[in-house]
């Protein structure tokens, strides 16, 4: 099973960096999201700085989604998944490794690259490190969360808006408690600490809600 | 080992493909499926791997597994290839073999001719190469039950011996074999299942 | 094809249906009657609000069905996939349009009370926002219905959307709860509230359940509806089996 798991890794890894389709484009999407907004809404400083957490929360989220309703078409399409339904290794562990390789594609570098645009978005200093924390922290559950949608319109030929329409009201709670736990807001209390826990919480929950239902939505595609 | 069917009715998109399809497959016998496009010849193929399940009738396998369950002893070969394009012959053979628990890649090559092909990547192989990559996943994990769905098309003659040979010495460890073919393998002992015959 | 089988139950319940469905409906009535006059003449204006108080007798208990019939709804679909009854499917899908039109409905009167009280037809308030998100899972919800062709995967799939949006109910509350208490600005004035006075209550209670047998009336007869199609499908298929 571990075997299976680190070989779904190997494979979707070395597939993502030699099409050069993954990561890329949501680097890409996330870099046009962050440069567009200075320019639709005025170069103040202030302004930027003040919405700067929330704006690149916005685009995080936009950028997984981007990626999210492809998550499981090519293995449907050229019968790998039917493959892999038909062995000793559960559905939902390959649902588990899939959502992981998603993450390492999409939330991971775009975490990662959030702090860089940042500073494009006047973002106070202080907040780099909390903004990564919480990407990071909170990328997990929107990565788990893409496998489901995904799998849930896997077969149909026009997901990519229900995709969106489904995993819009789950992405809700990520988006209010990983900006909160960025604390860029001038809220009166700081709950920042207590955001970021309840976001692992929400993490947990995905963990263990996404493998189950996605292969649950897979298998009735198959049959 | 013996896998059979009885009174089997099939579902599809909203259509009845067949009903009171009944068969039997036994171990070291090859089953072969004929009939016309569309009389269900796929879609028993999907039933007895587990992947659809019957509207009515009942499947029952014996042999392989205690646990009754057939899905993890079946190489269920369909029309897809199952195989990543931008990835080498043997990166797509390595990742079969680690997910399916083990099998030797060399012998899979080797098995179906790959050995020459094996660092480029599937997308430059011709269709009877891909083909022949989708097979050479029989040869690397050993399981008992084989379910082929039209496994000759786009292969050349010398491929459909090699793939003859492997079904063979499949069928000679006492193991079962279903497929659907229009084309005579040179496969001993044969039984047919004519769906001209049980549907209409 | 064990289609007697099959619908054992539903003709039980059809026979069931045509049975209470009068009845239903007639106490329906009669409890909107006494819910709308209590509400509409008998209870008193709000010295602040005025007339305007008078929505919610619609309002509240819309929102209150609204989330009634998703629990209702959720629940079919977790018999529906644990015990693969074939009411429980049809009993899902035929809650899931009634329940949106009270959520479009509790969003609709709400926007209405807001633009006198609030001076804007919308505000970003944890309650309007929750059932902004509710709208959101029914609106998916009727579309995995629509899109998938096979009825029995849309069955599947739809009930794991529902159950997973079912999780994710409280969650939303939760989250914008807090959200809105952070951000909330200091004019807002909140609707309701926990000391409500007797007179006020009284019709507001018979209109939620009024709202309820509305309901009940309503999914009776939109699973007789859906029963009625997928026998007329079933009957397709047949023929069309036999004349392949």
């Amino acid at each position: 099973m571990t075997s299976a798991f680190m070989s779904i890794l190997k494979r979707d890894l070395t597939l993502a960096f030699r099409q050069g389709g993954g990561i890329g484009t949501a680097i890409g999407f996330f870099l046009t999201v962050v440069v567009l907004l200075p320019l639709g809404l005025g170069p103040d400083q202030n302004l930027l700085s003040r919405i700067a957490p929330g704006a690149l929360w916005i685009a995080l989220l936009l950028s997984v989604l981007l990626s999210a309703d492809k998550l499981w078409q090519a293995d449907y399409d050229d019968g790998s998944l039917e493959v892999m339904a038909l062995s000793d290794t559960p559905l939902e562990v390959t649902a588990l490794a899939k959502a992981s390789v998603h993450w390492l594609t999409s939330g991971l570098p775009l975490a990662i690259a959030a702090p860089l645009l940042g500073f494009l978005l006047n973002l106070d200093t202080a907040l780099v490190l909390p903004l990564m924390t919480a990407m990071v922290t909170g990328s997990l559950a929107l990565s788990l969360l893409a496998s489901l949608g995904a799998a849930i319109t896997v077969g149909l030929r026009q997901g990519g808006l229900l995709v969106s329409l489904l995993i819009l009201p789950l992405y809700v709670p990520v988006m209010i408690f990983g900006v909160l736990s960025t604390s860029g807001f001038q809220t009166s209390i700081d709950n920042s600490g207590t955001s970021l826990l309840i976001l692992a919480a929400i993490v947990l929950v995905a963990l263990v809600v996404s493998p189950f239902a996605s292969a649950a939505a897979l298998r009735s595609y198959l049959r | 080992m013996e896998i059979s069917g009885k009174g089997l009715a099939c579902e599809r998109g909203g259509r009845l493909v067949f009903t009171g399809l009944g068969f039997s497959a036994t171990g070291g016998r090859m089953l072969v499926l004929r009939g016309p496009n569309g009389a269900g010849k796929t879609s028993l193929l999907r039933l007895i791997a587990g992947v659809a399940e019957p509207a009515a009738g009942a499947l029952s396998f014996t042999g392989a597994g205690e646990d009754g369950e057939i899905a993890p002893h079946v190489h269920f070969v369909a029309h897809q290839d199952a195989i990543k394009l931008h990835l080498t012959v043997e990166e797509n053979l390595a990742f079969w073999a680690g997910f399916l628990g083990g099998g030797d890649i060399g012998t899979a090559l080797d098995a179906l001719n790959l050995r020459a092909l094996r660092s480029f990547q599937a997308q430059r192989l011709s269709a009877g190469q891909k083909r022949r990559l989708g097979l050479a996943r029989l040869a690397l994990a050993p399981r008992p039950v084989w379910l082929l769905d039209e496994p000759t098309v786009g292969l050349d003659t010398h491929s459909q011996g090699l793939l003859a040979s492997l079904m063979t010495a499949h069928l000679e460890a006492g193991n079962i074999l279903i497929a659907s073919t229009h084309i005579d393998l040179p496969v001993p002992s044969t039984d047919v299942l004519d769906f001209a015959g049980v549907t209409s | 094809m064990s289609s007697i089988e099959r619908f054992a139950n539903p003709t039980r319940f059809l026979k069931l249906q045509a049975a209470v469905q009068p009845w239903v409906w007639a106490i329906t009535i009669a409890l909107f009657a006494i819910g709308l006059y209590l509400g509409l003449v008998r209870s008193p204006t709000d010295y602040q609000q005025g007339e305007t108080v008078r929505i919610m007798y619609v309002h509240v208990p819309a929102a209150w069905s609204a989330l009634m019939v998703y629990s209702v709804m959720a629940l079919a679909s977790i018999v529906a996939i644990v015990f693969r009854h074939p009411l429980a499917d049809v009993a899902a899908r035929a809650a899931a349009p009634i329940g949106a039109c009270f959520c479009f409905l509790s969003l609709a009167t709400g926007s209405l009370w807001g633009k006198p009280m609030w001076g804007t037809w919308w505000v970003w308030d944890a309650r309007l926002t929750s059932m902004f998100v509710l709208f959101l899972l029914y609106l998916g919800y009727m579309a995995v219905w629509q899109a998938i062709d096979d009825p029995r995967r849309a069955a599947r799939v739809a009930a794991i959307v529902a159950i997973v949006g079912f999780i994710n109910v409280p969650i939303v509350k939760f989250s914008v709860d807090w959200w809105y208490s952070l951000h909330q600005p200091a004019s807002v004035f909140r609707m309701g509230g926990p000391t409500i006075h007797k007179d006020l209550l009284m019709p507001l209670l018979v209109m939620g359940l009024a709202y309820t047998f509305l309901f009940l009336a309503l999914h009776l007869k939109s699973m007789r509806t859906e029963i009625g199609a997928r026998r007329i499908r079933q009957a397709e298929l047949a023929q069309t089996g036999a004349i392949r």
